[in-house]
């Protein structure tokens, strides 16, 4: 199975997987995540068309508290 | 006097309230909420982070953006690449691109590193965002940024989190001379009366975080922010009297019974 680093952690998935189905299969909603892939920023509009690709490297990042 | 009118333009927002609060080292979400609607901020500051998928609760979820104004910052950034990649993903988020750019130069004392702040800050300006650079209280490295375009300076204090109040007030007092811009006093500050002198000095704005997240009650203290903010603009405005070395009466000398 192909395999991501998602967030510094190994992460395998299915074949074609799109970034919007790997944001939705976390759990998380897309308006409050940003997803950068080997370090370009993937655009919202364009969730649904990226599909992964083995060795790919996805940081998905969110707003926290903080100063 | 009312101080409804007094307010301060950042970026074409017009703004009362001049205190500029940190959502981060609450307790809990709870009382992050309650002490950012008692501090009255307008503004307040978020962190970007990788996505923790055991928090259920999303900041973006229970934050009102219709009353806040979110301020996303580079905390924890040590090069203009990665505070610049930080505030690129902020941007993603879809928040204004009003940014707080923070480049941290030493992880014991978390003093900020002038020559890549301002590098970053070149980048982004290009990149179209409004940044409000946070710096060293170094009325030169204020007056770069300010040429650069930036919106705001925002001179330290004293280091984040020492709670050390208003360290050098000479050089804050310069910087807010030769400004153009706001001033905004970010990070330092540790009580009511830190705040109250950063307005009397001048300021037209402060930021902070620690001092309420850790002070004992952080609800009252986010009201004694408020209030001290505001009676530190009020002085300001009203412009203290001269200060003099020897006594002077303040009842009549004359009519003294014998």
């Amino acid at each position: 199975m192909p395999t991501l680093v998602l967030n510094g952690e190994p992460h395998p998935f299915a074949p074609g997987t799109t970034v919007a189905a790997l944001v939705a299969s976390l759990g998380l909603d897309p308006r409050q995540v940003a997803v950068e892939r080997n370090r370009e920023i993937v655009p919202r509009a364009t969730y649904a068309q990226i599909e992964l690709v083995d060795g790919d490297r996805l940081e998905v990042v969110t707003f926290v508290g903080g100063g | 006097m009312s101080d409804t009118h007094d307010t301060w333009t950042l970026a074409g927002r017009t703004l009362t309230s001049r205190l500029i609060i940190g959502t981060g080292k609450y307790k809990d979400a709870e009382e992050t909420r309650a002490c950012l609607a008692a501090s009255g901020a307008e503004i307040v500051t978020v962190a970007l982070r990788r996505v923790d998928l055991k928090v259920k609760d999303n900041l973006l979820s229970w934050i009102d953006r219709s009353r806040y104004t979110l301020l996303p910052n580079t905390a924890g950034c040590y090069t203009a690449d990665d505070a610049v990649r930080t505030l690129r993903l902020a941007r993603e988020l879809g928040i204004a691109d009003l940014v707080k750019l923070e480049v941290i130069g030493d992880p014991r004392t978390l003093l900020p590193d002038n020559e890549e702040t301002l590098k970053a800050a070149k980048i982004l300006l290009d990149e179209g965002f409004v940044v409000l650079p946070y710096c060293t209280d170094d009325p030169i490295v204020c007056r770069k940024l300010e040429a650069m375009g930036c919106a705001a300076v925002m001179p330290l204090a004293a280091p984040i989190g020492s709670g050390l109040g208003i360290r050098n007030p000479h050089n804050i007092r310069l910087i807010i001379e030769q400004a153009k811009i706001p001033v905004i006093v970010d990070a330092g500050v540790g009580t009511a009366s830190d705040a109250a002198i950063a307005m009397e000095l001048g300021c037209t704005a402060v930021l902070m975080n620690t001092a309420v997240a850790h002070a004992q009650v952080p609800l009252l203290m986010a009201e004694a922010m408020r209030d001290g903010i505001v009676a530190g603009r009020k002085a300001f405005r009203a412009g203290r009297m001269p200060t003099r070395v020897i006594g002077s009466a303040s009842s009549p000398t004359a009519g003294m019974i014998e």
